[in-house]
C-alpha cells in the first residue's frame, strides 16, 4: 500500500490485510508495554487543515505506539481562504523529512492532490477530506463489525452476507461514502437510509440499497449493524441549505429512538462515528446500550491507524508479532 | 506594404484557388490573382504555397477573457491577441469581467485601443450589462455602444443576470442600438458553492454539484423573455443536453436566440475530474458523455450557432492547489480550431465540414457581434482576414509552448489534428509558418 486515499482503492485482499494487521496491533495493546519498535526513527506528520481533535489524537497515539516521531501541523485557514498553499506546506514537510503525511482537509481531493502532484514523495494517509472519504473510519468500523459478527473474531475474513444499515446525512458524509465502498468490497450488504434531500444525486449508482424509510429498512433488512451518522443541526436552517424542516421531525423520522432500537435484531450492533448528537440522530437508550460499540470504535481506531501507518511505512516486511 | 499571393489553397466549400492580398483586401482570386500580382508595380509580393492547406475567413471569437486591465499576470490584450492570431483568429470579443469592470465607455475604449495598438487581431470589447457586474443596476449600455469601441455585445459573463426584471430591461434596452445580451446562464441559488457537474462523478468525489437545471432554467426563462419583448438573446457556453432541447424549441418557435458551445464542452466530460486536477475546473462545468453528444448534435444541426472559446487564462498558482481553491477556466484560443476539427470535421459520421467550421467560427459569430468586415466570404474585394490551416498536420499540446501568458490548458500532452499555418489580419501576416510575426517582421 503506497498511500491510503480512498476506501474504494482497497482490494478485498488489501482490506483484509489491514484488518488482520489491526487485529495483531490490537492484541499488543492489551499488553502492559504497548509500544512497538516498528517505526522507530521515522517521522509521521499530522497535517490538519480542519479541526478534529479526536482523529488527530487517534493518529498520534497510533504513530507513537509504533515508536515513530510525530509532528502535529495544524494549518487552519488553508489556501481555500488564501493562507499558505497546500503546495508550499507540502514542500515544507518534505524538507523537514516527513516519512508519512496524515492529512485532514475540508476540500475533497486534497489528499489526492498531495499524493499525486509531485509536491512530496512520502506516503499520504487520508484522515478525512471534505465530503469525499475517510478511509480509516471505514476500516475501524469494518474491524469492529468483523470482530463481533464473524466467527472467531473474523481473522482472515470479510463481512460476507452481513447486513448494514447506515442512516443520516449521506450527502455531506465522507464516512458514508467510505463505508459503502469498503463494506461492499468485504461482501456486506449496505442500505443507506436518509431523507431524499440528504442523498446525493448519483447515489443510485452506488453498490448499495437506498431507502427513505428507516422503519421499513429495519424491518426488511433485520440488520446486523446499524450506523447512525452525525447530523448537523444547522442543515435545517435556510442558510444551511434547508435540508429538513426541524430537528424534531428529523428525529421522529430518522432517529434511532427506543422503539426502533427495540425493533432491531437482538444481536445488532449500534454504531456511530462520533461525536453524537444525543436526542437528534440517536437516543441515550441506544447509545448507552450494551450493544453499542461507540466507545469500542474509538479504541479500534488506534489499532487500525497503527496498521495503516505500519503498512504504508514498513509494509512489505510482514506483520510484526 | 507586402502583398501576399497565396497559391493552391482550398476554399471551405472545396474548390482550389489562388488569393492575392493587397492593401488590406482580397484583391483577386483564381487566375486573376497571379496576373494582378505581376502587374502590381512597386509592390513586394510574398508568395505562399498553400497546396494542401484550407483557407478560412479569419476566425472570430465571441467569448475571450483578455484579463486586461487588472490581471496582467494572467494575460494582456497583447499576449491574448497574439495567442489568438496563432490560433487563427482575426477578431476576439474581450469579456467585461476585468478590474475595473468594462462597464463604462472609458474602459471599453481603453481595451479597444490596446487591441488596435497591439495589432494582432480586432478587439471588440464586451460591455457589462450591470454596474460592476453586481446584477443590480444597468450599466451605461448606450454610452458603450456609441463609444469608439462600438460595443454591441453586453454580458455579465462569469455571473448570470439572474434578476428577471433586470434581464428584461437589458434585453429591451439594447434594441435601440442593435445590441445583444449574452447570458451566462447560471441560477445562482442552485449553484452555491458548486465545483463540478452534479451527477454520478460529483457524488463519488464529494464535490458540490452544479446541476444542469441551473443552466436550463435560466435559458428557458430568457428565451421566453426575449420572445415577449421581441429582442435577440445570446446564450454563452451552452453545456447540457437539456439546454440544446430548449434552444431548439425556441428557434422552432421563431424566438431570436443564438447559442455558443466551447471547444472543451465538445470534447471533455466530468470523468476528467476524477484525479481532482484543477485544470479541468471550469464554469459551466464539464458535463457527461450524453451532454457532449448533444452539443455536438446541436452544433451540427444548427441549434447551436457558433463555437466560442471562453479562453480564460489563470496564473499557475491559481491552479496548483486543491480543487476547491482553484480558479475556474481554461485557455482555448490556440486549441479551438484543432478541437473542433477533431470533434466535428474529422468525424465522418457527421455532416460538418470546413464550410460549417467557417460558418460557426467566423461568419456567424461576426454576425451576432455585428462586426462588419469580419467573417466575410473569401472573395475579391473583401477585407483580407484569412487563415490558412494544414488539415493533415498533427501536433501535441505543450502548455509552456502555447503563446498565451498562462498555461492552464486542459489539453496538455494531447495530440490534436489541424494546425494554423498562417493568419492574415487586415492583409498583414500575423502568423507565418505557424509562428507569430513579432515586431518588424510584420
Ligand atoms: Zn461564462
Amino acid at each position: 500500500m503506497r498511500h491510503l486515499l480512498s476506501a474504494a482503492d482497497l482490494s478485498r485482499e488489501e482490506a483484509i490485510t489491514v484488518l488482520d494487521t489491526a487485529a495483531t496491533m490490537a492484541a499488543t495493546q492489551s499488553r502492559e508495554i504497548k509500544k512497538l519498535p516498528a517505526l522507530r526513527g521515522l517521522t509521521v506528520v499530522n497535517l490538519f487543515f480542519e479541526d478534529s481533535t479526536r482523529t488527530r489524537i487517534s493518529f498520534e497515539a497510533a504513530a507513537k505506539r509504533l515508536s515513530a516521531d510525530v509532528i502535529n501541523f495544524a494549518a487552519k485557514g488553508s489556501s481555500v481562504s488564501k493562507g499558505e498553499s497546500l503546495k508550499d506546506t507540502a514542500q515544507t514537510l518534505q524538507a523537514m523529512g516527513a516519512d508519512a503525511v496524515v492529512i485532514r482537509h475540508s476540500a475533497s481531493g486534497a489528499p489526492h492532490r498531495l499524493a499525486t502532484s509531485g509536491w512530496i514523495d512520502a506516503p499520504v494517509v487520508n484522515a478525512g477530506d471534505g465530503m469525499h472519504q475517510h478511509p480509516t473510519q471505514a476500516l475501524l468500523d469494518a474491524f469492529t463489525m468483523r470482530r463481533h459478527l464473524m466467527p472467531e473474531g473474523g481473522a482472515g475474513a470479510g463481512l460476507d452476507g452481513k447486513r448494514v444499515v447506515i442512516v443520516g446525512d449521506v450527502l455531506h458524509s465522507r464516512v458514508a461514502r467510505s463505508n459503502v465502498d469498503l463494506l461492499h468490497t468485504l461482501g456486506a450488504e449496505v442500505t443507506l437510509v436518509a431523507p431524499p434531500t440528504l442523498l446525493p444525486i448519483g447515489a443510485s449508482t452506488w453498490p448499495c440499497r437506498i431507502s427513505y424509510d428507516l422503519d421499513a429498512a429495519i424491518a426488511e433488512q433485520a440488520p446486523d449493524a446499524i450506523m447512525m451518522l452525525r447530523v448537523q443541526r444547522e442543515r435545517m436552517s435556510s442558510a444551511g441549505g434547508g435540508f429538513f424542516p426541524s430537528a424534531a421531525e428529523y428525529s421522529r423520522r430518522y432517529g434511532l429512538d427506543a422503539a426502533r432500537f427495540e425493533a432491531l435484531p437482538g444481536h445488532a450492533l449500534i454504531m456511530h462515528p462520533g461525536p453524537m448528537n444525543r436526542g437528534l440522530e440517536i437516543s441515550a437508550r441506544a447509545a448507552d446500550s450494551d450493544r453499542s460499540t461507540i466507545v469500542e470504535q474509538v479504541a479500534n481506531g488506534v489499532a487500525v491507524r497503527m496498521a495503516v501507518l505500519y503498512l504504508v511505512l514498513a509494509g512489505n516486511e510482514g506483520t510484526p508479532s | 506594404m507586402t502583398d501576399y499571393l497565396i497559391t493552391g489553397a482550398q476554399l471551405p466549400e472545396g474548390s482550389i484557388t489562388d488569393l492575392l492580398l493587397a492593401d488590406g483586401r482580397i484583391a483577386a482570386t483564381g487566375s486573376d490573382a497571379a496576373d494582378m500580382a505581376g502587374a502590381r508595380a512597386g509592390a513586394q509580393v510574398h508568395r505562399i504555397d498553400a497546396h494542401g492547406l484550407v483557407a478560412l475567413p479569419g476566425l472570430v471569437d465571441l467569448h475571450t477573457h483578455l484579463r486586461e486591465p487588472g490581471r496582467e499576470d494572467a494575460e494582456t490584450v497583447a499576449s491574448g491577441t497574439r495567442a489568438a492570431a496563432v490560433g487563427g483568429f482575426t477578431c476576439v470579443h474581450a469579456m467585461a469581467n476585468t478590474t475595473p469592470v468594462a462597464d463604462t465607455a472609458g474602459v471599453v475604449e481603453q481595451v479597444w485601443r490596446l487591441g488596435e495598438d497591439a495589432g494582432w487581431a480586432q478587439v471588440r470589447p464586451v460591455g457589462a450589462v450591470t454596474v460592476g457586474l453586481a446584477g443590480e443596476q444597468l450599466a451605461e449600455l448606450g454610452a458603450m455602444a456609441s463609444s469608439a469601441a462600438r460595443v454591441r455585445v453586453f454580458s455579465d459573463d462569469g455571473l448570470c443576470v439572474h434578476d428577471p426584471v433586470l434581464m428584461r430591461r437589458a434585453l429591451e434596452y439594447v434594441k435601440a442600438f442593435d445590441g445583444v445580451v449574452a447570458q451566462h446562464a447560471q441560477e445562482p441559488r442552485l449553484t452555491a458553492g458548486a465545483l463540478m457537474h452534479e451527477g454520478i462523478v460529483s457524488a463519488e468525489l464529494g464535490l458540490t454539484g452544479w446541476p444542469a437545471v441551473a443552466e436550463e432554467a435560466i435559458i428557458a426563462r430568457d428565451v421566453l423573455l426575449a420572445e415577449h419583448v421581441g429582442s435577440r438573446v445570446h446564450i454563452c457556453h451552452l453545456s447540457t443536453a437539456g439546454s440544446v432541447d430548449i434552444v431548439r424549441w425556441a428557434k422552432a418557435r421563431g424566438i431570436q436566440v443564438t447559442a455558443e458551445v466551447t471547444p472543451h464542452h465538445l470534447m471533455l466530460t466530468d470523468e476528467a475530474i476524477r484525479g481532482y486536477d484543477p485544470q479541468f475546473k471550469v464554469n459551466p462545468p464539464l458535463r457527461t458523455a450524453e451532454d457532449v453528444q448533444a452539443v455536438r448534435d446541436g452544433l451540427e444541426d444548427g441549434t447551436i450557432d457558433i463555437v466560442a472559446t471562453d479562453h480564460a487564462p489563470h496564473p499557475s498558482e491559481d491552479k496548483d492547489c486543491e480543487f476547491a481553491a482553484a480558479a475556474m477556466g481554461m485557455t482555448g484560443l490556440e486549441t479551438a480550431l484543432s478541437v473542433v476539427t477533431e470533434a466535428m470535421v474529422a468525424d465522418d459520421s457527421r455532416d460538418f465540414g470546413w464550410q460549417d467550421l467557417a460558418r460557426t467560427m467566423s461568419a456567424t459569430p461576426a454576425r451576432i457581434g455585428r462586426v462588419t468586415g469580419q467573417g466575410r466570404p473569401l472573395a475579391a474585394g473583401e477585407p483580407a482576414h484569412v487563415t490558412l490551416v494544414d488539415p493533415s498536420a498533427r501536433w501535441t499540446v505543450d502548455p509552456a509552448g502555447l503563446r498565451t501568458a498562462s498555461e492552464n490548458t486542459p489539453f496538455a500532452a494531447r495530440e490534436l489534428p489541424a494546425r494554423v499555418m498562417a493568419t492574415f489580419y487586415r492583409g498583414v501576416a500575423t502568423v507565418l509558418d505557424g509562428q507569430p510575426q513579432d515586431g518588424s517582421t510584420r
